[in-house]
C-alpha cells in the first residue's frame, strides 16, 4: 500500500472520528470553539505520530522475540501513558511557546482511544516503520479535521435560533451524525479508481 | 513459565517507565522565578480579572516577567501593591486619594413603588428578562431585581433584602466590577465607599413621564442644582448625579428638598 494510499484511507475513509467513532470525547468536549479544537488537533497528530513508532518498536523488538504478542493492548496503554507523560515534560522544557498552546490538551489525550486504536490498526495491518509512522500522522490529521470542521459548525450554531430543547449538546451530535453521514462519501473504491491499490 | 515471563515483561516494562518519568522528572524540571512563588500566595485568589490578565497566576507571572504595572488588582488594594512592591524591590507611589470603591443600585424602585408592563414569567435572570422589550419593568433603566449581579459576585457580597431590594454587603465587595458588567439596566455603579450620600436613580427619561409609573425617581427638576449649588448635585439627562469631589456643604439641605427623596444618606 503506497502512503497516499495510507493518508487517503486515514484522513477519509477511515477517518477516526466520523467514521471508525475513536476518539469522541474530545471530538464533543473540546469542540466549542476552533482556537481550542486546532490546538487538540494539532496535540492528538503530535501524539498519534510518535506513539505509532514507539508502539510499533516496543511489538516488533519486545513483544514479538519473547512470544507475548497477547500483551499488546496493556503494554501499549503503558507505553502511551508515560510517552505522553514525558512529551508534556519535554514540550515543557524545551518550547514553552508549544507548551503553552498544546500543554492543557496533553493530559487529555493520555488515555485516548484515537491513540490506543492507531497503535494496534499499525499491528493489526502489519505495517512496517515508515507506514507506521505515515498512518500515526494521517489518523491525527484526520482527527484535526473533523474536530475544526465540528467546531467551525459549533461557532456558528452557537449564533442561530436554535429550539431550545436542542440547544448545545443535543444539536451537536445531529450535526456531528450528519457529518459522518457525509463521510461515508469516501469508500474503499475510491482508492481502486485512483488506481492507488 | 509463560504466565511469569509475561508478569515479568509488564512489570519491568512500567517499572522502568515509571523510574524514568521520575528520572525525567527531576532532570527536566522548569525552574520556577523565585518573585513569582513569593507573589502567588498573596494574590487574592478570586481570579476576577479586573487587571486583564486570565487570573490571579497569570497577574502574579505578568508582574514578575513583564514588567506588568503593579497596582492593577482592585481587590488587593493599596495593601497588595504595598505587598508586591516590596517583593519586586521597586517602590510605587500609593496615592492617598485613591479610595476604595463599592458597588450600589442605583434604584429605589420596588413592586411598591414602581410600575409594570407586563408579568414576567421566565428565567429568574435579569439578562434573559431584560431581552423582553428591556425588562417587566416599564422604567427600563431600573433594577430588574433578579440577581444577575447575586450570581457573578465573586464573594457573596450582593444579596436580595426581604423588600425586594439588591443590597451590596460593603465590607465583602472587592471592587471587581463583575456586577457592573453583567448587570442589562447598568444601574449597578460603582461609587466611593465614603461617599456620605448617594442620588439612588438611573432613570434618564423627562419628569412627566417617570412620574406616570414611578413615586421615587428623579424627575430632573433641578432643585438641588439651582438651590442649592454648593450641594454637589448636578443633573444631565433629566438625571441628577452626587459629585463629593467637587464642595458639597449644602447637600443635606438639598436631600430635604428633593420633592422625591432620592437623595439618600448612606
Amino acid at each position: 500500500m503506497s502512503y497516499i494510499a495510507i493518508l487517503l484511507t486515514f484522513i477519509f475513509i477511515n477517518n477516526f472520528i466520523l467514521v471508525q467513532f475513536l476518539g469522541l470525547c474530545p471530538f464533543i468536549g473540546v469542540s466549542k470553539s476552533s482556537a481550542n479544537a486546532i490546538g487538540m488537533g494539532a496535540s492528538v497528530t503530535f501524539v498519534t505520530t510518535v506513539a505509532s513508532v514507539v508502539t510499533w518498536a516496543i511489538y516488533y523488538f519486545l513483544l514479538v522475540p519473547m512470544h507475548l504478542e497477547y500483551l499488546q493492548t496493556l503494554t501499549f496503554i503503558l507505553v502511551i501513558a508515560s510517552l505522553v507523560q514525558l512529551l508534556e515534560m519535554v514540550i515543557q522544557k524545551i518550547s514553552p511557546a508549544l507548551y503553552q498552546a498544546l500543554g492543557i490538551y496533553l493530559p487529555l489525550i493520555t488515555t485516548n482511544c484515537a491513540v490506543l486504536g492507531i497503535a494496534i490498526i499499525n499491528i493489526t495491518n502489519t505495517y512496517n516503520v515508515m507506514e507506521s509512522f505515515t498512518a500515526g500522522f494521517a489518523a491525527g490529521a484526520g482527527f484535526t479535521l473533523a474536530i475544526v470542521l465540528m467546531s467551525n459548525i459549533r461557532e456558528k450554531l452557537d449564533l442561530m435560533p436554535v429550539r431550545r430543547a436542542y440547544r448545545g449538546m443535543p444539536i451537536a451530535f445531529i450535526s456531528a451524525g450528519l457529518m459522518a453521514l457525509s463521510f461515508m462519501a469516501f469508500d474503499k473504491s475510491l482508492l481502486t479508481n485512483l488506481h492507488l491499490v | 513459565m509463560q504466565i511469569l515471563l509475561a508478569v515479568l515483561t509488564v512489570a519491568l516494562l512500567g517499572g522502568a517507565f515509571g523510574f524514568g518519568l521520575s528520572y525525567a522528572e527531576k532532570k527536566l524540571a522548569i525552574k520556577k522565578d523565585e518573585k513569582l512563588l513569593e507573589l502567588e500566595p498573596i494574590m487574592p485568589g478570586v481570579n476576577c480579572g479586573v487587571c486583564g490578565y486570565a487570573g490571579c497566576n497569570a497577574y502574579a507571572a505578568a508582574i514578575a516577567q513583564e514588567g506588568a504595572q503593579l497596582n492593577l488588582c482592585a481587590p488587593g488594594g493599596p495593601d497588595l501593591v504595598e505587598k508586591i512592591s516590596q517583593i519586586m524591590g521597586m517602590v510605587v507611589e500609593v496615592d492617598p486619594d485613591q479610595r476604595r470603591k463599592v458597588a450600589r443600585v442605583m434604584c429605589n424602585g420596588n413592586i411598591e413603588f414602581t410600575a409594570k408592563d407586563y408579568l414576567y414569567d421566565g428565567p429568574m435572570d435579569c439578562n434573559a428578562a431584560s431581552l423582553l422589550m428591556g425588562g417587566d419593568n416599564t422604567c427600563k433603566d431600573g433594577c430588574l431585581r433578579m440577581g444577575s449581579c447575586i450570581k457573578v459576585c465573586p464573594t457573596d457580597a450582593i444579596s436580595l433584602d426581604g423588600q425586594g431590594y439588591i443590597v451590596v454587603d460593603e465590607a465583602k465587595c472587592i471592587s471587581c466590577e463583575k456586577c457592573v458588567a453583567i448587570c442589562p439596566t447598568h444601574v449597578m455603579h460603582m461609587i466611593y465607599e465614603d461617599s456620605e450620600y448617594s442620588i439612588d436613580c438611573n432613570s434618564k427619561l423627562p419628569g412627566g413621564r417617570v412620574r406616570k409609573f414611578c413615586s421615587v425617581g428623579c424627575i430632573g427638576c433641578k432643585i438641588c442644582e439651582n438651590k442649592f449649588p454648593e450641594s454637589g448635585c448636578k443633573v444631565e439627562n433629566y438625571l441628577a448625579y452626587f459629585d463629593q469631589a467637587v464642595p458639597h456643604s449644602q447637600i443635606a439641605e438639598a436631600a430635604e428638598a428633593c420633592p422625591t427623596k432620592i437623595i439618600i444618606k448612606r
